[in-house]
């Protein structure tokens, strides 16, 4: 299954609820205000870095440079994705969950 | 003879993903005409509104960001940061727009318009205002 994650940690218990949910074959992307989740430094990191450990985690390009998250300033592990990345990953998992 | 009223605008959520930044940065801008004391404050997801380096050339968005320099042209000289939610997402003012603000009365010196300020000054800044708008 894929999920989807467009809220920040810190606005919405979207994400903190999508990885409870989310099991290891399952992959996760962040994407719009979801992809904060992905900055290195901030309270949400360890979450973030727990799920890594057994689960896949992906944000949007274009999503991050709009905000102005570098890419030095992403949690490691997390892997950087386009449109067309993006569309590969929904064609390849039989399911989506878009955590609004 | 109009009175003046202090005015603070304060801005919780993120930018781009949805319109509450873009359209509490418009009407604060519209409103400036009229000469309040106009004041804005970033708290929680509001901060990431001005931080340094966005850039939606990737996606199809207005990048708004560099209005956020006129505010100082409009008279908005007073922009309020929370200090802990900048800490709670790792950041700190370095990661902000340098925003600045001319002084007429002292040379037209270009002075900071952010002030990083703790969740207990902000709060008594907040109660000192006469009116007060959420986006």
């Amino acid at each position: 299954m894929l999920h989807t994650v467009n809220k920040s940690p810190f606005s919405s218990d979207s994400l903190s609820l999508c990885l409870d949910y989310a099991s290891e074959q399952d992959v996760v992307v962040l994407i719009e205000d979801g992809v904060y989740a992905a900055m290195k430094g901030s309270n949400s990191e360890a979450m973030v870095l727990e799920s890594l450990a057994s689960k896949k985690l992906f944000a949007i390009g274009a999503d991050l440079k709009t905000r102005g998250i570098a890419e030095e300033k992403i949690i490691d592990g997390i892997q950087v994705v386009g449109y067309d990345g993006f569309v590969d990953l929904v064609a390849n998992n039989d399911k989506v969950q878009s955590w609004l | 003879m109009s009175t003046t009223k202090k005015m603070m605008y304060i801005n919780r959520n993120a930018p781009h993903g949805t319109v509450y930044a873009l359209e509490g940065l418009e009407v604060v801008l519209a409103g400036a005409a009229f000469e309040q004391d106009v004041s804005m404050a970033f708290l929680g997801d509001g901060v990431f509104q001005i931080m340094q380096g966005q850039d939606t050339s990737d996606s199809d968005m207005k990048n708004f960001s560099p209005a956020y320099r006129a505010l100082g042209d409009y008279g908005v000289t007073k922009l309020y940061v929370e200090e802990e939610s900048l800490q709670q997402r790792g950041l700190t003012v370095d990661d902000l727009m340098p925003l600045v603000w001319e002084d007429e009365d002292d040379d037209y010196e270009e002075k900071p318009s952010i002030q990083v300020v703790p969740r207990s000054g902000l709060s008594q800044i907040i109660s000192e205002q006469d009116v007060l708008f959420n986006f």
